[in-house]
């Protein structure tokens, strides 16, 4: 295990933790306001890419691709919330729980009948292409240090929004307590619905920069939907710093975790039988990890809501 | 003579529905299909009977009640590949290691509660589902393939058709028998009480965590045991049977037969695995029917299937 190795690594895991951040950030803020589970928030995240990837082919180039399936994620998001989610925010979790799951099986079901199974590509934008040499002899594609730079500045311009605005303050006040910010004389709906919206971008968002480095495929949005969870849980429900800190950290524990963990093991095993052990160590070391941080702390780290 | 009629009446859907299993090789639904249909149905109803248990007994709602069933199937693999095939040793031990998988998992997620558990259960889920692809020993992504099903005493029975329809449904009946005294067992008080009121139930001197852990093993144990069954029905095992999707499913069969119902949620599997073969037959893309309909009874039809004469019957009074 090489400096440069390593470096690349870290690099990747914060990468692959800025995206995670940028599903967790509205699921959060969706449970922190309105007390909804909605598991279909990662197919906001696979339908930005698959929109990206088809617009970016049909019109031309990675950006035509962004301007367009930004607003188009929205309006789909938008559309789900009135046909299916509004009429659950008054039922307990568990119908939640199914309903959303019934709209994750039509969609990626739809994704498979419209775009077929097979990985779709996206070009990366010229300008983003190409590698910057970090070290001598060490070349890191440009492309990903965008993300890296547009995932900290969204971060950024979020934590700005929730922090300092007058949205941003009843937003708060809405994860913390929103019976009272309702009984306040605040449309809770409405603040609810800019949220969603809000979330929804940044999820469509997030694949959308994720399409030219990951595969395009149904289902795609799953898997991350998962890691947002965990990433929830330990960073403390309806907390935006929360999900940052805890986003980098699950980004780097799972990307560092697979590179290192089979090296690490070869320290106390044969080469073959530390490959398995190290491969099957690393899938388990986030959720080690969250049992380990719930253990002590079993509201998360940052919790948003008091008592 | 009174108590006999009343505990008569409360056992007649599941006598019912264990009756029409028992007779169905026989009206003429005996052909290897529809009898290898039958029994997955029968399988994935103990599991999600065990899963209502969970849900509806104790309050704790798992999204991931695959993971339990699918170690399950990997103990016959584990032990299958040790050459270990008779069934007094495999079902046993596949419940076992179920149950350890749950009491480990349980012991961090039974300490949150609500949408927390929720979360933490799916995360447990996906935990042991990425686990199982990297047992290269054990096929890996590509899933084990069994030469031979599990032996009972040395004897071949669950090879035949029948022979493993009835294994099947006197497991079921032993789990619906053994959840239904579980429930209205002093401890099955303790467990619907703490769904209830936890605070309440500290306050007469009972701590809700272990027996809320104690029932998350045992009904891991059950879907281990499902498990075990499973893979034998298919005579393979794959990651799949642990893909987060499954334990989805699960909840949709414990919650369709009407919440909290044991037979319900017999009913509920049942329902749940023909209308899957039968959309799949109509279309490829048969999920874009079954998930509206998901969505449709999850938004409707409140009560589960058990509730639904009385919806009914609301509806014709009113209009």
């Amino acid at each position: 295990m090489s400096a440069q190795l390593l470096l690349v690594q870290s690099l990747n895991g914060l990468q692959f933790g800025v995206l995670l951040f940028l599903v967790a950030a509205g699921l959060t803020l969706v449970f922190g306001v309105m007390d909804f589970i909605n598991l279909a928030h990662g197919v906001q995240y696979m339908l930005g890419a698959y929109l990206g990837a088809t617009f970016a082919a049909w019109a031309g180039g990675f950006w035509w691709g962004l301007l367009l399936a930004l607003p188009t994620t929205l309006a789909i998001g938008l559309a789900l919330e009135w046909l299916v989610f509004r009429h659950l925010y008054d039922r307990d979790h568990l119908s939640q729980v199914l309903a959303t799951f019934g709209v994750i099986l039509v969609l990626n079901q739809g994704v498979r009948a419209i775009w077929g199974t097979a990985p779709l590509q996206m070009p990366l934008p010229e300008a983003l292409s190409g590698g910057i040499a970090l070290m001598p002899g060490l070349l890191y594609p440009v492309y990903r240090l965008a993300i890296l730079a547009a995932g900290v500045l969204l971060a950024g311009l979020l934590w700005f929004l929730v922090e300092h605005t007058r949205t941003g303050a009843l937003v708060r006040a809405g994860a913390s307590n929103a019976p009272m910010v309702a009984a306040l004389g605040v449309d809770i709906r409405r603040l609810f619905t800019v949220v969603f919206a809000f979330g929804a971008m940044l999820a469509g968002f997030a694949g959308v920069m994720a399409a030219p480095i990951l595969s395009v495929e149904p289902g795609m949005g799953d898997s991350l939907l998962i890691l947002a969870f965990v990433v929830i849980v330990i960073g403390g429900i309806g907390s935006v710093r929360g999900a940052l800190m805890s986003a980098l950290l699950v980004g780097l524990i799972e990307t560092l975790g697979k590179s290192l963990m089979p090296d690490l093991m070869r320290l106390f095993l044969d080469p073959s039988a530390a490959r398995q052990a190290g491969a099957a160590l690393a899938s388990m070391l986030v959720y080690i990890a969250m049992a380990a941080i719930l253990a002590v702390r079993p509201q998360g780290l940052f919790p948003a809501r008091a008592g | 003579m009174e108590r006999a009629s009343a505990a008569l009446r409360e056992a007649s859907p599941a006598l019912l529905l264990l009756g029409l299993l028992a007779a169905a090789p026989f009206l003429g639904f005996g052909q290897g299909y529809t009898m290898t249909l039958l029994a997955r149905a029968m399988i994935l109803a103990m599991a999600a009977v065990s899963l209502s248990v969970l849900v509806g007994g104790a309050g704790l709602v798992s999204l991931g009640h695959a993971a339990p069933l699918g170690v399950g199937a990997y103990a016959v693999v584990a032990l299958d590949a040790a050459g270990v095939t008779e069934g007094l040793v495999v079902l046993p031990g596949a419940a076992a290691a179920a149950a350890l998988f749950a009491l480990a998992t349980g012991a961090v997620a039974i300490r949150t509660s609500g949408v927390h558990f929720i979360m933490i259960t799916l995360a447990f889920g996906q935990m042991a589902f990425f686990t199982a692809g990297s047992l290269t020993a054990y096929g890996g992504d590509d899933g084990y393939t069994l030469y031979g099903r599990t032996e009972l005493f040395g004897t071949r029975l669950l090879e035949d058709r029948l022979g493993f329809h009835w294994v099947c449904l006197g497991l079921l009946a032993a789990v619906l028998l053994l959840c239904r005294l579980l429930l209205a067992s002093r401890f099955g008080r303790v467990l619907r009480a703490s769904r209830e009121n936890p605070l309440r139930v500290r306050a007469v001197g009972f701590e809700p965590y272990p027996f809320r852990l104690l029932a998350y093993a045992l009904m891991g144990a059950v879907a281990g045991l499902a498990g075990a069954l499973l893979a034998n029905a298919t005579e393979f095992v794959a990651p799949s049977y642990m893909a987060w999707q499954r334990s989805g499913d699960l909840l949709f069969m414990a919650i369709l037969g009407g919440l909290g119902s044991l037979p319900g949620a017999v009913a509920g599997a049942l329902a749940i695995v023909l209308l899957e073969e039968w959309l799949s037959e109509l279309t490829e893309h048969w999920r874009l029917i079954f998930g509206p309909l998901l969505i449709l009874s999850v938004l409707f039809l409140r009560g589960g299937l058990a509730g639904l004469p009385a919806q009914l019957g609301g509806l014709l009074r009113r209009g």
